[in-house]
């Protein structure tokens, strides 16, 4: 922490310890307020085309109870792991934050791995985007969200890297902090996708 | 104000966020799968779940009542999860009309 300057509270966790780094995650928060409002209007989608199947397969047909537990808990797990980094993290423990920040890394590439082999699946069934307006607005909202899983595992990845070359710093805190936020949010928003589209999609 | 996560030895805190979403998750799954509610409940019950299992994530893991900035982060998240609302419950109450 050589070149951290202290101007605040030493009290403080570190990713907070500026004006800088407490700008910079209230600008992510703002950030995530955005993304919610994308996410609305893909829900907002495929929740008025979802019985809208055509001649292709309905929701109930498609959806597999096993595959999306599967996915749930490892997305869900990957989020309290993380959570764990950031605990060990505000005590100052660097190998412990970088063990739970690979630990999430690992469940986030079972996560999406699971995912993209439900997709194949689907698709062999005969079940792809240009199917009906259930499949598309189906394939853009869990895609995107898929997507954004995606970025988030190079992120952490980079973020690791960082980690190992210069250590826990003012910087770096806040940075494993708002890949954090970020990693924490895709699970809310898995969470809306499990009941609006999963448990939904099997009841209707 | 409520930063001082540093002091606890052991995260209480995110063990009881995490216990609480697994049992909301395998609550909300037997809801619409064996619990033979008519639709209707089913759907508002899985929601409600969704919503405190969401509430969950953002105070339990992201703390986002802390820092100096927390009214306006937590003010922010409501504020778009209340736009958020008024899309998908809008969209599909107004298209019911015309679908």
């Amino acid at each position: 922490m050589g070149e951290a300057v202290h101007r605040y509270d030493e009290t403080m966790p570190l990713e907070y310890r500026t004006e800088e780094n407490r700008l910079n995650i209230l600008g992510f928060w703002i950030f995530l307020g955005a993304e919610v409002v994308l996410f609305a209007t893909l829900f907002a989608t495929y929740l008025v085309l979802f019985q809208r199947t055509g001649s292709g397969p309905t929701a109930q047909e498609l959806f597999q109870v096993k595959d999306v537990l599967i996915e749930t808990l490892l997305l869900l797990t990957s989020s309290f792991t993380c959570g764990l980094a950031i605990f060990e993290m505000r005590r100052g423990r660097l190998a412990g934050l970088l063990a739970w920040l690979l630990v999430t890394l690992l469940l986030g590439i079972g996560f999406i791995t699971f995912e993209v082999r439900e997709f194949i699946h689907y698709v062999h069934e005969g079940a792809t985007m240009q199917t009906s307006a259930f499949l598309s607005s189906f394939f853009v909202l869990v895609g995107t969200h898929g997507a954004h899983v995606s970025l988030g595992i190079g992120w952490m990845i980079f973020i690791i890297i960082q980690l190992l070359q210069r250590g826990l710093t003012v910087k770096t805190a806040r940075k494993v902090f708002i890949v954090s936020l970020y990693w924490h949010f895709l699970d809310v928003v898995w969470i809306f996708i499990f009941t609006l589209v999963y448990l939904l999609g099997m009841v209707v | 104000m409520g930063t001082n996560g540093h002091h606890e030895s052991f995260p209480w805190k995110h063990l009881i966020g995490f216990v609480l979403s697994l049992l909301l998750t395998f609550a909300a799954l037997w809801v619409a799968l064996s619990s033979g509610l008519p639709l209707k409940a089913v759907i508002v019950v899985i929601v409600l779940f969704a919503m405190i299992q969401a509430s969950l994530q953002l105070f339990m893991f992201m703390h986002v009542a802390e820092s100096d900035s927390g009214k306006v982060q937590t003010f922010n998240m409501v504020y778009s999860f209340f736009i958020a609302v008024v899309v998908v419950a809008g969209s599909v109450w107004v298209m019911q009309f015309v679908l």
